[in-house]
């Protein structure tokens, strides 16, 4: 069982290390979503490395807590977080999206440990994140099931079902977190298809609900504890993060969103991050 | 064979009800219609594993494979229609492609839907499920094999789609037939015709066939009530001992029971096959009787067929 890391300093570490790793799969791949890999880290690596309890030993462990990436096209940072907890060698990174790896571009269940169930058609994972919840309730197991979504994923109506779902159940084992990034595909969310108000949306669904700026990481920690002690309804925070944070060159920028560094870029981005 | 009479729903809410009380690894979802889909049984005498998730299919398959995760066996209802075509995409990713051990049931598949119309008749449905890699599609021919059925795919592993009907239908399988996965049931090998029917043509066809053989053209039936995967054995040995060979489906003649005899056999034994089935078109309003008919899928429309075809 991976140990539970408190420490602001180690946890930003570990983000940095994650990021490398995601850029680097990114670059040797060819292809993939940086921006959306990049601005989820943090929230992603603060509930793997501080919260969840799992063993990649035992990976169906009843018990463990589960994480479900609704928003798939993130696939490359949840192997980097799977590889830096143990669940299979860092070296397989390097295969993500080629014939034959496990790492397919979005993440396939069947195919690798450690994903709960396969995602890539957005606006599915909290069903099944309400799905877990409920098994889990009814097995008397008090583990928790988050689940990441991108604020342009929630114009999936199916997302809009499920937060009803959660609600009417009480499945206070819930905690969402929306990677509020402000950008999608086609650009901005706010020109191509409104989200706003998230708040005032998700608590009128009957949702707790945190805002928090998604890359501090002391925020990250007292949100999710304020998530886990929140008792009779789930929670969602709502974190407002950059997309392709930690690269100054990719921050903001939409046309990053599904493109991988070139060789030049991941140079000059590693050397931002302190990898030379 | 007793001409009692029932509706393969019915059966299910019975079969699911004592499924519950057996195991309690049983959880079951409904999308607002277990008055109709008959979960409402199971809901009122195991409510903590009854959920409703109300008008909202696509969420409903998500939480299923998400039950299914956590070692329930889920099974989650509702109208063909908005089983298979409402929540296709949820089918594919959350319960084909993760594998997850999801039954879903869906009732009021066919024409004899009736009076509701177009949109609430699935006639496209098996061709829809059929082609999901993982998926096991079956279409019981009446109460009793659905009763069965349903015990059956409660000990399988994997995803499961069950079409069942709306209207009663007569019983005509052996009160002690026992349904094995991928296994047709024949009732008689013709040396002339062979009609592999499912779900309400079974019926339809021991009809015709009976017409038939008193007008000396051999006639066998076959159940094929597993749709996927076929029974391969069953149809060599039909096809083989077959002139022609005709199919009888309330459902599409594209992609369905029809598509799936036509695709084994033209690459394995090919002999002229007569797809009975709605052809190419959406349905309409009117009773199930006049449906049927209007839709050409009578006792008399395969007489006919068979006739016809024999001829050229």
């Amino acid at each position: 069982m991976v140990g539970k890391i408190t420490d602001i300093k180690t946890l930003e570490n570990i983000a940095r290390q994650i990021r490398i790793h995601i850029l680097r799969m990114l670059t040797e791949a060819g292809s993939g979503h940086t921006g959306g890999s990049l601005s989820a880290t943090d929230v992603a690596v603060a509930i793997y490395f501080s919260k969840m309890r799992f063993d990649p030993q035992n990976p169906k462990w009843r018990e463990r807590d589960r994480f479900i990436l609704s928003k798939g096209h993130a696939a490359p940072l949840l192997y980097a977080i799977l590889a830096k907890a143990g669940y299979f060698q860092m070296e397989m990174l390097s295969t993500l999206r080629k014939i034959n790896s496990p790492l397919q571009g979005h993440p396939c269940s069947e195919s690798l440990l450690g994903v709960e169930i396969s995602t890539g058609s957005l606006g599915q994972g909290l069903s099944v994140a309400n799905g877990i919840a409920l098994g889990l309730k009814l097995d008397v197991i008090p583990a928790r099931v988050y689940c990441l979504l991108g604020d342009g994923e929630i114009q999936e109506g199916q997302i809009w079902e499920a937060a009803m779902t959660a609600a009417h159940y009480k499945l206070d084992n819930i905690c969402a977190v929306v990677d509020n990034n402000g950008l999608q595909i086609d650009g901005p969310v706010e020109e191509v298809m409104r989200v706003a108000p998230l708040h005032e949306k998700w608590t009128a669904f009957g949702w707790h609900v945190i805002e928090i700026d998604g890359h501090n990481m002391r925020e990250i920690l007292v949100a999710l504890d304020e998530a886990e002690n929140t008792k009779g309804k789930p929670t969602v925070i709502i974190a407002h993060t950059i997309k392709g944070k930690g690269v100054s060159f990719f921050e903001g920028k939409v046309e990053y969103h599904g493109i991988a560094p070139t060789q030049e870029e991941l140079e000059k981005a590693l050397k931002e991050l302190g990898n030379e | 064979m007793s001409e009692k009479e029932k509706a393969t729903r019915d059966a299910y809410g019975e079969a699911l009800l004592e499924l519950g009380k057996r195991r309690s690894d049983i959880v079951v979802l409904d999308a607002d219609l277990s008055g109709s889909t008959k979960t409402v049984k199971f809901a009122k005498a195991f409510p903590e594993r009854f959920f409703n998730i109300g008008i909202a299919e696509q969420d409903m398959i998500g939480t299923a494979a998400g039950l299914a995760l956590t070692g329930k066996v889920p099974f989650a209802s509702t109208f063909a229609v908005f089983a298979a075509g409402r929540a296709w995409d949820q089918i594919k990713i959350a319960v084909c492609y993760s594998n997850t051990n999801v039954k879903i049931v869906a009732t009021h598949g066919g024409i004899t839907v009736g009076e509701d119309g177009a949109s609430h008749q699935a006639l496209e449905d098996i061709a829809l499920m059929r082609a999901l890699p993982n998926m096991t599609v079956i279409v019981p021919a009446d109460a009793i094999e659905t009763t069965s059925v349903i015990n059956e795919i409660a000990d399988y592993r994997g995803p499961v789609y069950v079409r069942l009907g709306r209207a009663k239908v007569s019983a005509v399988m052996p009160e002690d037939y026992k349904f094995k996965l991928g296994r047709a049931y024949t009732f008689h090998i013709g040396k002339d015709v062979n009609i592999i029917a499912v779900g309400i043509m079974v019926d339809t066809a021991l009809k015709a066939s009976k017409i038939l053989r008193d007008e000396g053209i051999d006639t066998g039936v076959i159940n094929m009530s597993t749709i996927k995967p076929i029974d391969e054995e069953t149809l060599l040995l039909t096809a083989k001992s077959s002139k022609i060979i005709v199919t009888a489906e309330e459902h599409s003649i594209i992609g369905g029971l029809g598509g799936a005899v036509c695709e084994f056999l033209s690459e394995n034994y090919p002999v002229p096959v007569k797809r009975i089935g709605i052809r190419d078109a959406f349905g309409c309003s009117g009773s199930p009787k006049e449906l049927l008919k209007l839709y050409g899928l009578t006792v008399e429309d395969i007489v006919e067929t068979v006739k016809g075809t024999l001829k050229v």
